[in-house]
Order: structure tokens, then sequence, then C-alpha cells
């Protein structure tokens, strides 16, 4: 099997997007995410809900292959995306994050880049063959910061500074530059935990747009978005995955006693 | 008064007298906590007028006696003997700036590629040893690195030269620049890196496109500090360029240097010899100002790192 700089795909499921099974992560000896296993359906939006400290960050940059990036971290297990293991010899890592895009909690715009460039800096790393011309690059922009619904707010600025927006614009300006390079898949790593209600409402109701076109994972600690926006719920306490399910039957019925103790506040 | 009534009144009176005491010692003590500050707030201002003096008194000195004598002839002539009018440092100007660049051109990227490889690579055991050794050559008498550049470049070829002039002040370049370099470039926050990573660029890649060009204003700001700093070298210039009473750009000849050209002038027995090294200097700490000037020019807030 050669190494593709992109992971080719050849769908053996098409209803199951992601699929962790037995994945393990560590901070050196430490592991903080344990034997966790579940699946991702295509098109759903799937929260990840638990207490602070309980991994669920950590489970989600699994899934891009970001949790490597740390010194001293690791993996074990499987990730397989659109059926092809992403922790593969064969598959390289940079590779799979062009597939799967993700948002951090805080805004990171590009300080030296424009509005214009920060979107398209996924593209510039695309491979040759990939790569879209200058003209189709403004298109493809133009097209992200719609998605994001921030096209109109940006549209008369494009080359100003990217770092003059506010703080919800500078996310909706990283959710745009995740979008631009056609992920299927999009991690959130609690997008609105530093934003201001008005804004947190607005990349909701992005959310819930997108949701058509690309499969979405959320970690959230806020409860009440978990239940307002996906389909699916995680539950993960102390590195394990307690309960996973239907959103609306996890938070009126839950099967285990610690999803419940949790969902009514009773800890967390 | 019932026995009840009286344990009570003398309670009050007890508390009352109690209080009083402690307001007066908190009186006591706020007003010897307010003196305090006053005297530590002056001291302050007092040791950075002092540490300011110095400078006020080397800029004021050299004004009143280089003021005189710098003119036009100043920065177009040759140097002229003694006793004749109309002599300049043309050659030594134009020196100083040919080795500065000669450093520049050599340490600057060394220097950033080494500050940028200590950043990145930063537990590694050759960063580790690269960043001691860089602290010992920074503070190594300038005179040693002279004396290096002197055995590698001036003995062999049998001549001064301003390269190997150009040579030493570059050796104490690099130290100097890696270490402001590694600074700013881990400055960064590590979110914009994780956010390059994770829309598909190579480790390599962040570090150049993202990282480097974020920490690029601080990056500027310490080579021009480094370039005002060895502008300034005497001891490293005096048996590698040595210097040149004649007019010489070739990088392969002896050069003059203001440096050099100042110290020959002021160890003369000659008073208007003297002058034009008043002047020299005055030129000399003009030219550090305005590259100091230029670093503070380049990290003014535009794009670049800003606050939240």
């Amino acid at each position: 099997m050669s190494a593709p700089d992109d992971v080719r795909i050849a769908a053996t499921s098409p209803s199951l997007t992601l699929v962790a099974e037995a994945l393990d992560a560590y901070f050196g000896a430490s592991r903080v995410v344990r034997d966790v296993s579940f699946d991702v359906r295509a098109g759903d939006v799937t929260a990840i809900i638990g207490p602070s400290g309980c991994g669920k960050s950590t489970l989600l940059r699994c899934l891009n292959r970001m949790h490597e990036t740390v010194p001293g971290a690791r993996v074990e297990g499987e990730v397989r995306f659109e059926g092809r293991d992403i922790y593969a010899r064969a598959v390289s890592a940079i590779g799979v994050r062009r597939h799967i895009g993700m948002v951090f909690q805080r805004p990171t715009p590009f300080p030296t880049m424009s509005i214009r460039d920060n979107v398209a800096a996924g593209l510039k790393v695309l491979p040759r063959g990939d790569r879209p011309s200058r003209r189709d690059t403004d298109d493809v922009v133009e097209h992200a910061l719609q998605r994001a619904a921030l096209w109109e707010e940006v549209k008369d600025r494009l080359h100003g500074s990217a770092i003059a927006l506010s703080g919800g614009q500078q996310q909706r300006l990283c959710i745009a530059r995740a979008l631009a390079t056609s992920p299927s898949v999009i991690l959130l790593d609690e997008p609105t935990a530093s934003l201001d209600p008005i804004s947190t409402q607005r990349v909701e109701e992005l959310v819930y747009e997108l949701k058509r076109e690309v499969t979405i994972i959320i970690v959230t600690h806020n409860m009440q978005q978990a239940a307002r926006i996906s389909d699916r719920t995680a539950f993960m306490l102390s590195g394990e995955l307690i309960e996973v399910g239907a959103t609306n039957v996890m938070f009126t019925a839950p099967r285990d006693s610690r999803t419940e103790a949790y969902i009514t506040g009773r800890f967390g | 008064m019932t026995a009840a009534a009286q344990g009570t009144a003398r309670r009050d009176a007890a508390t009352r007298s109690y209080r009083e005491l402690i307001a007066r010692s908190t009186a006591r003590t706020l007003a010897r906590r307010r003196v305090m500050a006053r005297v530590m707030i002056g001291s302050t201002y007092l040791a950075a007028i002092v540490a300011t003096l110095p400078l006020i008194l080397i800029v004021w000195h050299l004004l009143e006696r280089g003021a005189s004598s710098l003119n036009w002839n100043f920065f177009t002539h040759m140097p002229a003997p003694s006793g004749e009018a109309g002599g300049g440092m043309a050659n030594a100007i134009v020196g100083t700036g040919m080795i500065l660049l000669i450093a520049s051109v050599v340490g600057l990227p060394i220097g950033i590629a080494s500050g940028l490889y200590l950043a990145e690579q930063r537990g590694a055991r050759l960063a580790t040893a690269v960043r001691f050794l860089s602290d010992v050559l920074n503070g190594l008498p300038s005179i040693l690195l002279g004396i290096f550049a002197w055995q590698l470049l001036v003995r062999p070829f049998k001549h001064f030269s301003a390269l190997a002039g150009g040579m030493a002040l570059a050796a104490m370049t690099i130290p100097l620049v890696a270490r402001t370099t590694e600074e700013m470039i881990r400055l960064v926050p590590v979110s914009m890196r994780e956010a390059a990573l994770a829309l598909g660029y190579t480790k390599w890649r962040t570090s150049l496109s993202v990282v480097l060009r974020t920490a690029l204003p601080g990056i500027v700001t310490g080579a021009l500090v480094a370039v005002a700093r060895i502008a300034g070298e005497t001891a490293p210039l005096l048996f590698t360029a040595f210097g040149n009473q004649f007019w010489s750009v070739s990088p392969f000849q002896p050069i003059a240097a203001l440096p050099t050209q100042i110290y020959n002038y002021a160890i003369s027995p000659f008073d208007d010899w003297h002058s034009q090294a008043w002047a020299g200097a005055l030129i000399l700490i003009g030219l550090v100002l305005v590259i100091s000037l230029a670093a503070r020019f380049v990290t003014r807030n535009r794009f670049g790192l800003a606050a939240d």
C-alpha cells in the first residue's frame, strides 16, 4: 500500500462516517481516554458531553490525529474514517487532517494574513492537483464565508486584517477556514465557550445549517447546547464513554445512573 | 446599678478603649505605610534618572565637543594629516557600513535559522547544547572573537581585511540573534500552531509560514538591536580590519571603520584630530540611535501579535 497524502475514500459503510474502536489516548504514562468505541453517522450532529477533565477534548483530537502533536502523547486503537483506519502505518496524518477539519475553543485567525488569505489558508497546502486557481480560490472563499454566515459582514473588507474582527466573527472566520477545503467531517471543540450569547446563537444556527452537508462532532460543556443542536449525544466520565444514544432519549430517559446524575446537575 | 448592669458597662468600656487602641495603631500603621510607599516610589524614580544619566551626559558631551567639527567635509573627505584643514572620515563611515553589511549578511541568516531550530526542537539534546554555547559566546569578551578571526582569516593570508573584521562581528551577531529569535518564536501561542496543523500544514510549513511570519516584527527588532550593538565594537576590529588611511572598498584589504578611526585619533597627540574623534563618536552614536529607532518603528502595532 502506497502512502498517499490524502485518504482516498472507498466507502464500505456509507452511512457510518467515523468509527472509533477501543481507542486509548495517553499523555506519557497517563491514560486519559479509556477503551472508547462509538460510531458517527454521516450528516449527524454528535455532541460529546461530560464534566471538566473527562477526556472529551482529547477524544475529539484523536479523531483527526491532532492528539499526537503534543510531545509525549500517543494513541492506541482504531479510528476508521469512511472505512479506512486513519492510524494505519501507511496513512499520513497530514492527509487525514485535510479531510477532517477542526475548530478550536478560542478563535485563532492568523494575524499576519487578511480575511481572504485566512480562509484560503487551508487551500494552499492541498496537493498540486487539488489546489484551485486564483480565481477559483476567490469563489471558494466566498462560498465558505457564506456557509459560515460571515460573508455579508466582511465582503467589503476581504483584504483587511483578520484580527480586527470581533470574537464571534473571528470564530466564524475559523469555521469558514475549516469549511474551505470541503471536509466531510468537522470537529468543533467547545466552539462557543469564549463567545457572547448572541454569537453563540449564531454559531449554533450555523451548525444546524451545515449539518446537511457536513458531519459534525461537537464537544461542549454546555448541556443545553448539546440538547439544542445535536442528533446524538455521547457522555464521557473519567476517560470512559458511559453512554451514547439519540439526544432526546439521553436527556429524557438515560440508561446509566451516572448519565442521569450528570444531566440532572448532581455533579459536573 | 445591678451587678449584671455593672458587668455590661465594664465590658462596653473595655470594648470602646480596645477599639480606640486598634484605631490609633491602625492610623499609625497606615501613615507609616503611606510614607514608605512614597519613599519607595521616589527611590525608583531616582534610580531611573540615575540610569539614564550616563547616556544623557555622553550625548551632551559629544554634542558639545563634536558638533563643531561636523561639516560637509567630514562626510566626504579622506583623513588629512594634522594641521591640514578639511579632513574627514568618509572612508571610516563607508568602512563601517561595509563591515556591518558583511556581518549582517553572514550573521543574521545563521542566527535566525539557529533561533528557529532552538525554538522548534526545544528539548532536544543538541538544542540544549547549542543554547548553552550561545549563552557562553554572548558573554565572551569581544577581543577574543577578534583573535579568533585573526587566527583564521588574517594569519593564513598574511594581511588584514574587511572580511576578517566582518566575520568577527558576525560571530558576535549569531548567538545574540539566535537567542532573541528563539524568544520571539516561543511567544507565538501554541493555539496558532495547532490551527495550522489542523488545516493539514506540515510541521515545518507551520513553522515557516505561520509562526515565523507572526514573530517577524520581533525577530527584525532583535536583528536591528544586534546590528546596533556590533556597530560600536572596536576590539574585534583592531587586528582584523585594522584600519586604513586611504579609500578602500575591497573586502580583501584592510579597511577603516569608525570605532578604530576614533581610537587612533583619540590617542594621537594632535588637537585637531581630537576634535575629529569627537565628531566621529557623535556620528557613531547617531548611527546606533537611527538603528534603534528603526527597530521601534518595525514593532509598531499594525498586524503582528495583537492582544486579545
